[in-house]
């Protein structure tokens, strides 16, 4: 009974992380539908930059995010305005093929400047410390500031998007980029907005996934395959329904682990063909006109 | 002097060119219609003086300065504003971010959002509801205020009539002389020409791309319109 709920508490725990991954590929994609293959390694270029700043000046890895958030958001906007911008339309290809290539670059450019060692960020006791629940069960402090922060995230979006001008402005550029320029909203200066909020969530996401697990420069594409069913499970754009795919995967992955330590990720895959065969649309789809 | 003015305006719809140079005009305060069928040129027309079909600078003329190849989200500060064909609400945003949203370009004037929900009173009632939950000819007034809350000098009407039953019809006409008072300029796109005539000061008739006929909707026949519309061959 006790190891049933301690690993749901695990798996619900793990879907924090996977919420933080996949908030900026939701993002992306349910304003411009656009699907950046190299999310997984934007993320891993969060990690190595907060390990470029310790390296440089010793600091807890929390107060990188002070650089890397504003660094990353400014990349994710003018990448959107000089690259991104020419590959959207009515084909879904570009996007696809130009995120690729980026991939590629990014997970070579990585390994030149700091080789495939495996690297993590320090953050000392706070990735050690446990919360004891008593009966034996016990919860990692960090796992919870990890779900906590992703909750906090996908809040503070959801007030963005409904009670703010701007993000007034980003749903409607998102129901229709044509009209909204009637409205003197220029819509290519809000893809860059979106994709410098999507970003700084990605650099958040990189700079969380360093202090909680080793990452190395090839880390990217499996982080993007769990940001992409995490997605898909919760429901494509839909902010909260990328919490319940994060839990969902969470959940799945450690009851998998519990049966033997390689079926961990196997379960999530599984669990990701299990959704799409009995809810393609997700369990939270966002309804469209 | 003329409020807007196109001289040789061409335009094209795809690969398709859908207007031959159109020489075109209308001053301050004036009701014009523009008629033709469908394919006409009409819609196209419109999008080519807000900017979302492109033009060259010297073929649209606003306020006295050229304007053709501006970006629509600047045109719309200038004070041009475009109720759609098929209205094209924001299905996620409700009622009132619809209208507030127009409001955006910042111009002030007479319209504000106390002001629509005054001339149309049961968007006031649905203002929570999203814009594509409402009928058909609430969600015209919703596209209308949300043109309206630009403050426009030139307000751009896509068939507002399409789909909408007659008694409604009648209901959205009869906002027109509020947005007159208001000072704007008011083109009104329609395939009725019945309705055209009677609300317009002048009329433009389009057919195939090319204005076939034009003058003060009082010496206009029906006949003579009639031919412009179908062609005299017809």
């Amino acid at each position: 009974m006790i190891n049933i709920l301690d690993t749901i508490m695990q798996g619900l725990l793990l879907g924090g992380l996977y919420a933080l991954f996949a908030t900026g590929l939701s993002l992306a994609f349910g304003i411009m539908r656009f699907v950046n293959i190299a999310h997984g390694d934007f993320i891993v270029l969060g990690a190595f930059a907060s390990l470029a700043l310790i390296q440089w000046l010793p600091m807890h890895p929390l107060l990188t995010l002070l650089i890397v958030l504003p660094a990353l958001a400014v990349m994710g906007y003018w990448a959107q305005r000089l690259v991104y911008n020419r590959t959207l339309g009515r084909d879904i290809m570009p996007p696809l093929l130009v995120t690729f290539g980026l991939s590629v670059m990014l997970q070579n450019g990585l390994l030149e400047m700091f080789s495939g060692d495996s690297r993590r960020l320090d953050a000392g006791d706070l990735t050690t410390a446990s919360i004891d629940l008593g009966g034996g069960l016990a919860i990692g402090v960090f796992p919870l500031i990890t779900l906590v922060i992703a909750i906090a995230l996908l809040a503070g979006l959801q007030y963005l998007f409904s009670r703010t001008a701007i993000g007034r402005a980003l749903r409607a550029t998102s129901d229709d980029p044509e009209i909204v320029q009637l409205m003197a909203v220029d819509s290519r200066k809000v893809y860059g907005v979106a994709m410098a909020i999507a970003s700084a969530t990605v650099g958040l996401a990189g700079v969380i996934l360093g202090m909680t697990k080793a990452f190395d420069p090839l880390l990217g594409p499996p982080q993007l395959l769990f940001a992409f069913e995490a997605v898909i499970i919760g429901g494509l754009g839909s902010l909260w329904g990328t919490l319940a795919g994060g839990m969902v995967l969470g959940v799945a992955q450690a009851v998998g682990f519990r049966f033997d330590p390689g079926w961990g990720i196997l379960f999530g895959h599984l669990a990701f063909m299990a959704i799409l065969l009995v809810k393609p649309q997700g369990l939270f789809p966002k309804t469209r006109d | 002097m003329s409020l807007l003015r196109t001289r040789e305006l061409t335009g094209f719809y795809g690969d398709f060119q859908a207007l031959f140079g159109i020489d075109f005009e209308i001053s301050a305060g004036e009701v014009v219609s523009i008629i033709g069928s469908n394919g006409a040129g009409k819609s196209t027309f419109l999008r080519s003086l807000v900017g979302l079909n492109k033009v060259s600078e010297a073929m649209v003329e606003f306020d006295g300065k050229c304007v053709g190849g501006m970006a629509p989200y600047d045109i719309v500060k200038l004070g041009i504003a475009l109720v759609p064909e098929g209205r094209r609400l924001f299905p996620s945003l409700t009622v009132e971010e619809n209208l507030r949203l127009g409001g955006n370009p910042g111009r002030s004037g007479a319209w504000t959002l106390e002001r629509i929900y005054d001339m149309f009173p049961i968007l006031a009632e649905r203002r929570k509801s999203p814009g594509t939950a409402l009928s058909g000819g609430q969600q015209q007034m919703v596209a209308i205020g949300r043109a309206l809350m630009s403050n426009p000098r030139l307000l751009l009407c896509d068939e507002l009539s399409l789909g909408l039953a007659p008694l409604v019809i009648r209901d959205i006409y009869g906002s027109m002389p509020r947005i007159l008072e208001s000072g704007a300029a008011v083109v009104v796109v329609e395939q009725d020409i019945g309705q055209a005539t009677r609300i317009a000061d002048r009329v433009y008739c389009f057919q195939e791309g090319r204005v076939s006929l034009t003058g003060a909707s009082s010496g206009l026949t029906r006949e003579q319109i009639s031919d412009a519309y179908f062609g005299s061959h017809h």
